[in-house]
């Protein structure tokens, strides 16, 4: 089929070729060619990370920064390279403003404690959205609960954007931090962060930014974003799961105490009194996913090689096809209609609830998500009891899209 | 008809059925037959916790048996609750304790029952037998 995106041109990314790249997706599901529109759940590996992966246990697998032997001084500058690749990939200053952690909902957890026990005083607040991952949301309910201060939202509107208007009074009322994400992972849309900081900033509020489904989808500098906090997901970047990112303003990092204690995060211990290690280590109890990181910095390896600017013209153009094909079929509606949006297309059809329709694509090889992907305060402002989410990645193709239009007017056949 | 005797028979009913298209469209219909519930028992409290789509269920003890009735706003989940409804209801709370509902994987939608799929499903089985449980206490105590 005639397509711009299969035209071998070297600004272009060769979507047909780089498949080739990941075996999994040539998957037969239920005797059909897989059809994997789930990439905000979880991304397929490329080969260049399972093999990263592997070659580490099998040639320099050891534990890092404590030993005298050679293997150990391998295994750790590998593991060290890679923070290296991911403040690079992220544009932080320091390699050690880089917290290595089991994932975004670490990240957030550890700075909800820590800053809550250094900064959060009874009758204070902390900021989120109302389009905010439960992984958003929880962890600083359960920081405010203990101080005694309150979670405030940013309203969003119909069109699943925030409500800015009210933005500068609701930061003067005893905000001590704001958390919002960078994409939200239910309706694809990508707020304005820039303007949040700025706006935060000029009321002396650090900003915590949950860039899980936006690191794999656009170029994201946290020194031009000036935001404090910044928080991803390695297996939603083509890595490994069990694995993540904090990044930290070195200033802020230094003034927060320690989340976990254990091993690696000390200088000296004894009972009278332990002293904590330097950035990032102090953060980082415990011996680490080793392979995890090797297996992050081969993805970023990855990424950077296709290039950003690459991927974000092959994805626009597929969300585009994938928004006018899915507006074509009658009774579908988007949920999320921002003009700005990034990787998800989230839809309901006439009066088909969901999982009905996850249930019937799912037979036919296809793989979407359904519910309220952890988001249920959206749900519950649109009186939905969830939607379909499609969620594209550079991999994904046209002909997967008209797979995917194809199967949902089969469902609705089956369910009408 | 015992308990067994109602699950082979809807084994007997899905062999005729050889793909998913044909089966989900006859799971489909069950649920569109599925007698009606009774609106004033749609309510939260008769609402099976641990499902995508919302399942109610509401149980009647009457002369040593237990009949169920229930409903789900997605279609699939509804023909689901219709088959386990008609094996179930209708018996002892003895019968339904001792029950083991072997034909959601001899028709081959085993996938329906583990505890990863949240349809409700496998809730609303363990909510049948808590209720049969229930029941049993009750009368040996009376």
């Amino acid at each position: 089929m005639d397509n711009p995106v299969m035209i071998k041109d070297s600004n272009v990314l060769d979507v047909e070729k780089v498949r080739k790249d990941f075996p999994i997706l040539d998957t037969l599901v239920f005797g059909h060619p897989l059809v994997y529109l789930d990439n905000a759940a979880t991304t397929q590996k490329p080969e260049a990370v399972l093999n990263a992966m592997n070659e580490y246990y099998h040639t320099i697998n050891s534990n890092v920064h404590r030993g005298v032997h050679h293997l150990s001084q391998l295994a750790t500058d590998a593991y060290e390279l890679a923070r290296k690749k991911i403040a690079e990939y992220i544009g932080a200053k320091h390699a050690h403003e880089i917290i290595y952690t089991r994932g975004t909902t670490e990240s957030i957890n550890m700075v909800a404690a820590v800053f809550a026990k250094r900064y959060l005083k009874a009758g204070d607040s902390v900021l989120v959205s109302g389009m905010e991952h439960h992984s958003n949301i929880v962890p600083w309910q359960l920081a405010c609960e203990e101080r005694g201060a309150t979670v405030k939202v940013i309203p969003i509107d119909g069109n699943g954007e925030l409500v800015l208007d009210g933005l500068d009074k609701l930061l003067s009322e005893g905000v001590k931090l704001v958390s919002v994400n960078y994409v939200s992972n239910a309706l694809g849309t990508i707020n304005p962060v820039r303007d949040i900081i700025q706006a935060a900033h000029r009321h002396g509020i650090p900003v915590l930014l949950d860039a899980a489904q936006a690191v794999q989808h656009m170029e994201v500098d946290v020194q031009e974003l000036d935001v404090d906090f910044l928080a991803f997901s390695s297996h939603k970047i083509y890595g490994p799961t069990g694995f993540g990112v904090l990044y930290g303003k070195e200033k802020w990092l230094n003034e927060l105490p320690p989340y976990q204690g254990g091993g690696e995060m000390i200088k000296t211990v004894s009972f009278e009194k332990t002293t904590y290690n330097d950035l990032p280590y102090k953060f980082e109890a415990g011996t680490p996913d080793i392979a995890g990181a090797i297996g992050l910095g081969a993805a970023l390896d990855y990424v950077q090689a296709l290039g950003l600017p690459a991927i974000r013209q092959v994805e626009h153009e597929l969300m585009v096809y994938g928004l006018e094909a899915l507006q074509e079929i009658e009774g579908l509606r988007m949920i999320g209609n921002s003009a700005n949006r990034a990787g998800v297309l989230s839809f309901l059809v006439g009066d088909i609830h969901p999982f009905d329709m996850g249930e019937i694509l799912d037979k036919q090889g296809i793989a979407v998500r359904t519910g309220h992907h952890c988001a249920q305060p959206i749900m519950d402002l649109y009186c939905i009891p969830g939607t379909v989410r499609a969620s594209l990645a550079f991999y994904n193709t046209p002909a997967e899209i008209d797979r995917l239009t194809a199967g949902i007017r089969k469902a609705m056949k089956l369910l009408g | 008809m015992t308990i067994k005797e109602k699950q082979d028979e809807i084994i007997g009913d899905f062999e005729f059925l050889g793909n998913w298209d044909d089966k989900y469209e006859y799971i489909i219909q069950l649920g569109k037959e599925l007698a009606p519930m009774d609106p004033i028992y749609k309510i939260d409290e008769n609402l099976i916790r641990g499902c995508q789509s919302r399942v109610w269920m509401h149980p009647e003890y009457k002369d040593g048996v237990i009949t169920f009735t229930a409903d789900s706003d997605a279609v699939i989940t509804k023909g689901l609750v219709s088959l386990v409804i008609s094996v179930l209801s209708g018996h002892t709370p003895k019968e339904i304790i001792d029950a083991d509902l072997y034909f959601i994987d001899a028709i081959g939608l085993s996938s329906h029952l583990s505890p990863t799929r949240s349809n409700g499903l496998l809730s609303m089985v363990k909510q049948i037998k808590m209720y049969a449980l229930a029941y049993q206490a009750k009368s040996l105590q009376s």
